[in-house]
């Protein structure tokens, strides 16, 4: 099981593009994907789930991968969360 | 055959089959179900249909309307593809085993109420409608009811519905939609509105039963006489094509005026601008000769949003439409949301007077966040053209100089940044009967004034304009309404303030006699009646209108008098 922190930045927080494009990166992977917010849990790949969570600016999530390809899809999301802005 | 007869809303005569968009009958019982794999392969099934329509539906408005058209159906799809989503249905089915439309429908109704508590997130509540529409489309199949959608109309039809909203008609293949043909609202309504910026011939106010239409019945839409007949003998179908062609050829004839300045026949200029609402209504009225705009219904924007539009995507409209004009004058009327133009992301509170509530103005100086947005967007756009800001529903004094202050505040704060911000000028709507009658202290105030009638006709007469029971009081020649148009002129140019006309009435061929004479310096109207109100007016003398406009306002005592003074008026001339 692989784990990361993130703080999201972006002014918007998780808004309604880069949701779509998390769950997208999530959905290539094997892995059980999760998405943690204020002790809340989601599976990331769930764009309803993702976006009732409301996910604002400067709030820290957690996301938990567990698989085969758990290393793989971390680094792959958090390339999309730098290339969306949501990270610095 | 049939004929009925309705309000004459857009120009022009069609002849196609019958597409009647209405809602259907979605209601279903909770069933306890003992075959939930049944139910499982039902929900599948209804799912599988769901996707492969929403793709194709989603590729058609790709293709024919562009990318922004085709976004929600791409969230629609989203949905459908969601994993915990269809978990969650699939859990209720074996768990509770209920039937496949309960268990859809509880999901669905389980989500739409966690999105629509987030209070402080208008996107992600916008989200709900969404979850609905695709609740019901998949219920529709379930069900096996048919949903009807504008965007699959693949062969000429007339639209029989009851109202048409802003996302029905967004949806429209133009080549596709021949006419229309409503039971709701008078010439003003939203659907006359789009109607005629699409140039599709139209009826509204039908007064028959919408029922008696069927799908497939041949309808012929008479949108210059506000007939609609249905099922017509080949003889009435054969006269109707004749009249066709006759539109045809005096629509190309008035081709001619296009490029030809507006000139009365003793030599005065009147402008004559477009009212619009996007940038395809643009197209409309530089295709009409337009000499500028004189009403650009920014609300537009925000209805075709779901969600507030941002300051760049609104710059990036308002730059390319002073960009296209290319120097000629256009009027921004800045937001008139709420009254008939409700905003579900907004979340307004219903209210049982919207025409007397809160909207336009009033809700801009209450959420001046938003107000000032827009502001800021026009303020940088008006360095790529010649721009105007107009406030709407302005009642008094004071709400015009508060606007004015906001927009101070920010135009000094982008010039503080380095912005660069071209010469605006700040003018009024006069709809609200208080600013009419106090129009001489108002020209000390602003740089122009825009009468509005649509909106001061029903102040003035107390009568809802959508309102088919009383839509017989919606009477532009009645000479109270024409007294006050006059009282604000005057005042006007007593003060040597320009005044322009942007409702209806200024492209209504038996009132712009009138207005000629009475002084109006511009005109704006539907891009479709540019060219036959240049040349009415080449045809006038201004002299003689204003003799005319005199004695409409000083002897008549109703609109049937008054159209006669101008009936006479025009034979003389």
């Amino acid at each position: 099981m692989e784990k990361r922190q993130y703080n999201i930045t972006a002014e918007t927080g998780i808004h309604a593009r880069p949701a779509t494009l998390l769950v997208q990166t999530a959905s290539k992977f094997n892995s059980d994907i999760t998405l943690e917010y204020q002790e809340k849990s989601v599976n990331l790949k769930s764009i309803m789930g993702v976006m009732s969570l409301g996910v604002g600016q400067s709030a820290s999530v957690t996301i938990t991968a567990d698989g085969e390809d758990e290393k793989e899809a971390l680094d792959a999301i958090s390339e999309t969360m730098k290339s969306e802005g949501l990270t610095d | 055959m049939t004929m009925f007869k309705g309000i004459a809303a857009s120009d022009g005569i069609a002849i196609a089959s019958a597409f009647r968009l209405t809602d259907p009958n979605l209601s279903f019982d909770k069933k306890t179900v003992d075959d939930s794999d049944h139910e499982m392969s039902r929900l599948h099934r209804a799912i599988d249909i769901s996707k492969q329509e929403l793709r194709t539906i989603q590729q058609r408005t790709l293709k024919d309307l562009g990318i922004h058209e085709s976004e929600v159906f791409k969230a629609h799809i989203a949905i459908l593809s969601d994993p915990e989503f269809l978990k969650r249905i699939e859990n209720t089915i074996l768990s509770q085993r209920v039937n496949a439309e309960y268990a859809l429908k509880t999901v669905s109704d389980g989500y739409v109420k966690i999105f629509n508590s987030m209070t402080d997130n208008d996107y992600i509540k916008q989200r709900s409608t969404d979850i609905n529409d695709v609740t019901k489309r998949v219920l529709s199949h379930l069900l096996g009811v048919k949903l009807t959608d504008p965007a699959l109309i693949d062969h000429q039809v007339v639209v029989i519905a009851h109202d048409l909203t802003p996302s029905d008609t967004a949806q429209f293949v133009p080549n596709y939609v021949k006419g229309i043909v409503s039971d709701m609202g008078g010439r003003t309504s939203h659907s006359a509105i789009m109607s005629r910026s699409m140039e599709i011939p139209a009826v509204v106010g039908f007064q028959g039963d919408l029922a008696d239409i069927h799908n497939g019945d041949e309808v012929i839409v008479d949108g210059l006489t506000g007939n609609v007949i249905v099922r017509p003998t080949p003889e009435e179908k054969h006269r109707y094509q004749a009249k066709i062609r006759d539109f045809q050829a005096r629509t190309s004839q008035l081709a001619a005026f296009k490029d030809e300045a507006t000139t009365s026949s003793d030599g005065k200029h009147p402008i004559l601008a477009a009212n619009i609402g996007t940038l395809d209504d643009l197209q409309a009225a530089i295709e009409n000769g337009a000499e500028g705009i004189g009403l650009f219904r920014t609300e537009f924007i925000y209805m075709d949003s779901e969600s507030l539009p941002t300051e760049e995507s609104q710059f990036n409209i308002y730059k390319t439409v002073v960009q296209k004009m290319a120097g000629k004058p256009v009027i921004f009327r800045t937001a008139d949301i709420g009254g008939d133009k409700d905003l579900p992301y907004l979340h307004t509170p219903h209210e049982a007077n919207p025409f007397l509530g809160y909207r336009a103005i009033r809700m801009s100086l209450d959420q001046p966040d938003i107000f000032r947005t827009q502001l800021r967007a026009l303020l940088r756009a008006s360095a790529y053209g010649n721009l105007s800001i107009m406030f709407p529903m302005i009642a008094t004094t004071i709400e015009f100089q508060h606007a004015k202050r906001i927009f101070e505040d920010e135009r000094q704060k982008l010039l503080e940044k380095g912005v660069a911000v071209g010469d605006i000028k700040l003018g009024i709507m006069v709809e609200v009967p208080a600013a009419a009658i106090l129009a001489d202290q108002f020209t000390n105030l602003v740089d122009f004034i825009s009468i509005g009638t649509n909106d001061l006709i029903q102040y003035v007469m107390a009568a809802d304009r959508g309102n088919r029971r009383v839509s017989y009081l919606y009477q532009p020649y009645n000479p109270a309404i024409l007294r006050l148009i006059k009282h604000v002129i005057d005042a006007c140019h007593e003060n040597q303030t320009p005044a322009y006309m942007c409702g209806e009435m200024a492209g209504d061929q038996k009132a712009i006699p009138i207005l000629v004479g009475m002084g109006l310096n511009e005109f704006s109207m539907s891009a479709t009646s540019i060219l036959k109100s240049r040349a009415l007016i080449k045809e006038l003398d201004s002299r003689e209108m204003v003799t005319l406009a005199n004695k409409t306002v000083s002897m008549a005592s109703t609109s049937q008098e008054v159209l006669k003074y101008v009936h006479q008026a025009l034979d003389e001339s």
